[in-house]
């Protein structure tokens, strides 16, 4: 696997996926993300894992959730419409505290708010990783499966259906991130007739014996306090160049920041100060990063596929150092896949040319 | 205890004090539950229930092999509350993740609790597709025909005339449409290899039923297919009737649409 190949990015997902220990995949076809689907159908069997083709994205993520109780590392997936319906156990995952891997080959950028905010009841947050290409995602969709097993709480791989489509030669080495995180609590059955059989429960882990019965608010208080951890101990990343004398800083995420990053190296050839800032982790924020490029800046620029979501980021994060504006939009393919005419260097160029010339 | 015969029967004798204590709850509670009390109605069915399938996993020896998946009722007073290993489901859910954990680790024994509301209304197609897989899990429905925990509603295993709180005038076919007999559904399905409903308001189809609970296991033990097994249970505060009438109740109302019996075996 270490060989150099030239993987489309749902097989180079796939792959990665396997290096990083994932034996249990469920999912439901949805374009972009189906290819994945057929790449875990084909690969997991072979190294002794199991993939699930779930008669719908409930059953997927139930289904993931199952394994993942066992301690299994286990992913799921979709794109953006078919994660809406996974929400429900997305949001009892978390507060069940369980590792587990969810990939959203989104449509476009309108997913951020879903994967960044949560579309399920309850105080919970999922750790948000955003690939700018094929070759950031095998490394990423790696360090998922770490996260996810370090913090017991899903993280979400945000890609599209460039990332899932283009090929690119890559090769997959399994990363080395330290010992494995304790598993202790993973069932398997063992501990039944103990009188210390284990309970994995979003409700809480109080057994009766030890406390009258569930007690949510302390529940929900030990996650917060989980999630509090999680939030401060997971390092932000964020790639950002040019930024320290720029006068205008372009704020993009994903397949597009791949363009915009283009762009702003055109315009610095020709003289322009201007920089960029590329989050990578769109939770936690990299607020400190974004921050940093808005000191002294005239203006703070976001390209967002969409209308305009990870802008509310960007200005919680800028906090009034510069003006905050906008300069994407809705995707103009008319398919819905983010397959996109606007995905243009010149675009983006013209684009910020119009706020250095403001 | 002290007995002496009185007029030729034996009889325990109540003239001094008692030479061991009195039995307490915790005497007749089935090993695999850590607390023998709990919050249920007095005269709900789901107890004895939930006791049957907790002995037939003590007397197949599986004990240290099972995983529990819970859903969302009344019984899920019990997830927290037994010496088995348990996953908490969500409402309707518990065939996938049952589905998961076998799955992943095919050497557990792996079955599911869940209620009418749960399994028919919230998740019916969680149950269908799990037997029609042929899913290696037994599933445990719990059917009272209402929803218990919210106060006695209309479920979609309810009868015709009987009575919710959102069909006062008890459920009418046209307005409400006719109750879902799931077991007979599910043993259309080649995939499910057992599938039978029992009863427990009485003693001999408490001991029907546990036997059905048993072949459930043995079915899933030999790898067969899906096996299933639908419990008819008390509600009498779901039902708004007296406590003492439910058994009875059950038998002329519910049993009558959803019949007791082994509808399908290996």
């Amino acid at each position: 696997m270490s060989t150099p190949t030239l993987l489309e990015g749902s097989e180079a997902i796939a792959d990665a996926m396997i290096a990083a220990g994932c034996r249990f995949f469920a999912g439901y076809p949805m374009t972009p993300f189906t290819e994945v689907l057929e790449q875990m159908a084909r690969k997991l069997p072979e190294v002794g894992g199991v993939c699930m083709n779930a008669e719908s994205e409930l059953e997927a993520v139930g289904m993931a959730w199952g394994a993942a109780a066992t301690g299994t590392p286990a992913a799921t997936g979709s794109t953006g419409q078919g994660l809406s319906l996974m929400q429900e156990s997305l949001a009892e995952i978390t507060l069940a505290r369980l590792p587990l891997v969810v990939l959203n080959m989104a449509r476009a950028q309108g997913d951020y708010f879903q994967a960044t905010r949560g579309g399920g009841h309850g105080d919970y947050r999922h750790i948000v990783l955003a690939p700018v290409d094929v070759r950031e995602a095998v490394d990423l969709t790696q360090r998922a499966f770490h996260l996810a097993s370090t913090w017991r709480n899903p993280v979400l791989v945000f890609g599209d259906y460039y990332l899932a489509h283009t090929a690119r030669s890559v090769s997959v080495t399994p990363l080395d991130f330290g010992p494995e995180p304790d598993t202790s609590w993973a069932l398997d059955g063992s501990t039944g007739g103990s009188g210390q059989a284990k309970l994995v429960s979003p409700l809480g882990s109080y057994k009766q014996r030890d406390h009258v019965g569930y007690d949510l608010a302390d529940h929900y208080a030990s996650c917060a306090v989980a999630t509090a951890e999680m939030t401060a101990g997971v390092e932000p990343l964020a790639e950002c160049g040019f930024v320290d004398d720029a006068e205008v800083v372009v704020v993009a995420f994903g397949t597009p920041a791949a363009y915009v990053r283009a762009a702003v190296r055109e315009l610095r050839a020709e003289g322009a100060r201007v920089g960029f800032v590329r989050p990578i982790t769109l939770y936690p924020f990299p607020s400190d990063a974004v921050a940093a490029a808005a000191e002294g800046a005239r203006a703070v620029v976001v390209y967002e596929n969409n209308q305009g979501q990870m802008i509310d980021d960007v200005r919680l994060a800028v906090l009034g150092r510069a003006p905050v504006e906008f300069i994407g939009g809705l995707s103009l393919d008319s398919s819905g896949f983010g397959i996109a005419p606007d995905l243009d260097v010149s675009v983006m160029r013209s684009r910020i040319e119009g706020v250095l010339a403001s | 205890m002290k007995r002496r015969v009185v007029e030729g029967l034996e009889v325990i004798a109540t003239d001094e004090p008692p030479t061991e204590p009195a039995r307490l709850v915790d005497d007749f509670t089935p090993t695999l539950i850590d607390v023998g009390e709990h919050h249920l109605c007095p005269g709900c069915g789901e107890p004895v229930a939930m006791r049957s399938v907790l002995e037939v996993i003590e007397e197949l020896d599986v004990v240290k092999r099972t995983i529990g998946v819970f859903g969302i009722g009344c019984y899920t007073a019990f997830s927290n509350n037994l010496d088995i290993e348990v996953l908490q489901a969500l409402h309707g859910r518990a065939p996938s993740l049952a589905t998961g954990v076998k799955r992943a680790k095919p050497d557990t024994v792996v079955l599911t609790i869940q209620g009418d509301g749960d399994m028919v209304n919230e998740g019916l197609q969680e149950v269908i597709h799990a037997a029609a897989r042929g899913e290696r899990i037994t599933c445990i429905m719990l059917n009272n025909g209402v929803f218990g925990e919210t106060g006695g509603h209309l479920t979609a295993t309810t009868v015709l005339g009987q009575r919710t709180k959102n069909t006062l005038d008890g459920r009418d076919a046209h307005e409400h449409g006719h109750p879902i007999r799931l077991s007979n559904l599910l043993a259309e399905l080649d995939g499910a290899a057992f599938v039978a409903r029992g009863a427990v308001n009485n003693a001999g189809n408490v001991a029907k039923t546990k036997r059905m609970i048993t072949r459930a296991f043995e079915t899933q033990l030999a790898g067969a297919g899906f096996s299933f097994v639908e419990i008819l249970t008390m509600c009498p505060t779901g039902w708004f009737i007296e406590t003492q009438e439910a058994p009875d109740y059950l038998a002329d109302k519910l049993a009558r649409v959803h019949s007791v019996g082994v509808l399908k075996a290996p």
